[in-house]
């Protein structure tokens, strides 16, 4: 990825007197993490390449509250929910497209309670949108053949009911999906979920990453596509300790949408 | 009044009474849970009760379990029908009243039906017993299903056969009484059992006449005997509910009514939390200014959950529902690998608790405390610390439990009220008050993805 990204805070497109269809919220993997970063920058560089006007917050992004909740921090949670609010409802945001599956719940959920009421979608719904719109055209050659399989985030699937639009998208890559033994209701967490991204885990025989990346390898997939930047990390991580990350790559659909996006 | 009819009549009463005291100590121990709205959209609660607690949608997910449970489900709701004839019978000392109001043939026809049903529910039974006891299957052998739990699924496995047993062969020995020659009946004292039969047995017990005595009084001891076993046996189980995992039965349809509608990520915002949090954003708020005196007798707001009276009336009612199937625990990631948290034992604990507390108050009074709590004395950190919030226990129960619920109130008790959180969530917690990112990074780097290649 060379090219020079077109990217707009809310502050600039407010000075120049312009409002955007949708917010991006970037999330805090999607702004710190390198590996997290690639999937920011591949998200962008589909908005870019069909002009979708869009807008980040940028340096007035904060962290959604949502680990410090899972944890049990409420105060800490309300703290950063109402100064996201206040900068969100200042700015008139209606719209909001998130690549994290935590950020998405949390604003789509736990926000209105306390003012924030906006119209909030995962990535993986809003490019099938702009699909379904006619506007994102994918063409799946490069994809052609390939075994892909998705591993559902806890909290995009049971979390909010949303199983379909991430394998929409799969299903435009000419791509052979195959499903774990266990998916959708029944799919096993990664182990990132309810803070544990950020700690060490209790004392156990195993690491959930382990248990979840054996239901991948057991499809033998060319692919393990993510719709979550901790999902993500915690595959990528499991893939390695089976020393299988020659054969099996992993990606978020953002990455995969933007490598077959038509120019 | 036939002396059968008075004993029947003081068995039904006492069992009864005993029944609804029990009935009522739950109850008084469920509403110890602070209050939470969940009478909101009824249709939408009906609905979902109808579904999955009548349907028992949730239960065949697991099909091999799920068919056998809708066997017992189905022939306990349908069989007992004819309680209330058992009922009529004890008290007037009438002999199956139903086949003079419905006509024998009809009455044949229904009996033929319940016996069937009898005869699934024995061999459903029989399948779990060897299941939880042979198969062995892991689930039931958890280390929270040792001593009590695992000889009360067995004794209601048991009782259910003996129950369905008892129905069997007393009409096996009626049918051949009823068929009797009246006059023969009269000269033996019986003529009771001379009801007009027509000649027929039933579909599945007369396969017993082949071990039935053939002395008239013999069979009527076997008939009266299973008879009496049989309601006894029922009047017991009844009893027997209220110190057991069979609760389920009763209460999971209000555990499904009023469970949780809302999308499975979206978690409370504590009300307590929320006027502090708003005061701090209000600019009006002097910083300086002295907090006003409390009311008097107001009780400071606490943050979390610590005993079980700071859990709501759903989850106090969840932790009665629960019938210990495991499917939770089976489908939990931290269980799977080996950590020691099983949404199971949390709602086991918060059961078995309750009931401790309840007792408690029943001998000292209600605004008395023994000094335990439902965090430490029942569920350690290590525990709660183990959840990765998946909501795998709550799609995987067939009644909608919500044990998350339990764990993350558990944690906002250790964080909020004990500084408790493991180190290296405290350090993210710091850093997200310090830079607005779980990790240590500037604000002001938020936008540098943008130019990086």
């Amino acid at each position: 990825m060379s090219e020079q990204l077109q990217v707009k805070t809310m502050a600039e497109m407010m000075a120049s007197g312009e409002s955007p269809e949708v917010l991006f919220w970037v999330g805090c993997a999607g702004s710190f993490d390198d590996r997290a970063k690639k999937i920011t920058r591949s998200f962008v560089q589909i908005l870019n390449k069909i002009d979708v006007k869009f807008a980040v917050l940028g340096t007035e992004e904060s962290c959604s509250g949502d680990p410090a909740k899972r944890a049990g921090n409420e105060f800490l949670f309300q703290m950063q929910a109402m100064s996201n609010i206040q900068v969100l409802n200042g700015y008139g945001v209606k719209k909001i497209v998130t690549t994290c599956p935590h950020c998405f719940n949390t604003l789509k959920n736990e926000y209105p309670g306390l003012g924030g009421e906006y119209e909030v979608m995962h990535h993986t719904q809003f490019l099938t949108g702009l699909m379904n719109e006619g506007r994102l055209k994918v063409e799946g050659g490069a994809f052609k053949g390939k075994r892909i399989t998705f591993h559902d985030p806890c909290y995009l699937g049971r979390a909010n009911g949303e199983y379909e639009a991430p394998r929409n998208l799969l299903a435009q890559l000419d791509s052979e999906l195959v499903e774990m033994k266990r998916c959708k209701t029944k799919g096993l967490c990664c182990g990132a979920g309810g803070a544990q991204m950020f700690k060490e885990a209790e004392k156990g025989n195993k690491e959930v990453n382990i248990e979840r990346t054996e239901d991948a390898i057991e499809v033998n997939p060319d692919i393990i596509a993510t719709g979550c930047p901790f999902c993500n990390t915690m595959m990528t991580d499991g893939v390695k300790n089976s020393e299988k990350e020659k054969s099996i790559k992993i990606f978020d659909l953002a990455e995969l949408i933007a490598d077959a996006q038509s120019s | 009044m036939a002396i059968g009819s008075i004993l029947f009549i003081i068995c039904l009463g006492v069992a009864s009474f005993f029944f609804y005291k029990s009935i009522t100590r739950i109850r008084r121990n469920i509403l110890l849970g602070r209050d939470v709205n969940r009478t909101d959209n009824s249709s939408l609660r009906w609905n979902t009760m109808v579904r999955v607690a009548l349907g028992q949608s949730k239960m065949v997910v697991r099909p091999i379990a799920g068919f056998l449970h809708i066997l017992v489900y189905a022939g306990f709701v349908i069989i007992n029908i004819e309680i209330l004839e058992i009922v009529i019978d004890g008290v007037f000392g009438t002999h199956r009243v139903f086949s003079s109001w419905i006509g024998v043939d009809a009455y044949r026809f229904f009996i033929n039906i319940f016996e069937v049903l009898a005869l699934l529910v024995l061999v459903a039974c029989v399948i779990f017993l060897v299941r939880r006891n042979v198969v062995k299957i892991a689930r039931f052998w958890k280390p929270e299903m040792k001593g009590w739990p695992a000889s009360d699924a067995n004794l209601i496995l048991i009782a259910e056969v003996l129950l369905m047993s008892a129905f069997l062969f007393m009409n096996a020995a009626d049918v051949v009484l009823m068929n009797t020659n009246p006059e023969n009946l009269a000269s033996a004292g019986l003529d009771k059992y001379a009801i007009g039969w027509n000649g027929q047995g039933f579909l599945i017990s007369s396969m017993l006449n082949g071990i039935l005595p053939a002395d008239m009084s013999a069979l009527h001891f076997i008939e009266r005997f299973c008879w009496w076993f049989h309601i006894l046996g029922i009047l017991g189980f009844l009893n027997y509910l209220a110190i057991s995992k069979h609760l389920h039965i009763i209460l999971a349809f209000p555990a499904v009514f009023f469970s949780n509608l809302k999308p499975k990520g979206e978690f409370d915002n504590l009300d307590s939390v929320k006027k502090e949090v708003e005061l701090m954003f209000d600019p009006s708020v002097d910083p300086y200014a002295a907090p006003p005196e409390p009311e008097e007798g107001a009780v400071p707001p606490s943050f979390g959950a610590k005993d079980v009276k700071d859990l709501s009336w759903k989850q106090l009612l969840d932790s009665y529902t629960c019938t210990e199937c495991g499917r939770c625990t089976s489908e939990c990631p931290a269980n799977q690998t080996g950590k020691l948290l099983s949404p199971r034992k949390i709602m086991m604990d918060t059961r078995d608790r309750l009931t401790e507390l309840g007792s408690y108050i029943d001998k000292n009074g209600m605004d008395s405390d023994d000094g335990k709590t439902l965090i430490n004395d029942y569920i350690q950190p290590e525990e709660l610390w183990a959840c990765t919030s998946c909501n795998a226990c709550t799609e995987a129960c067939p009644v909608n439990l919500d044990p998350l619920s339990i764990i993350v109130d558990l944690r906002r008790y250790l964080v909020m009220e004990q500084s408790a959180a493991p180190a290296e969530l405290n350090n993210m917690f710091t850093n997200i008050e310090n830079n607005g990112a779980p990790w240590q990074f500037a604000q002001a780097d938020r936008l540098n993805w943008k130019d990086e290649q």
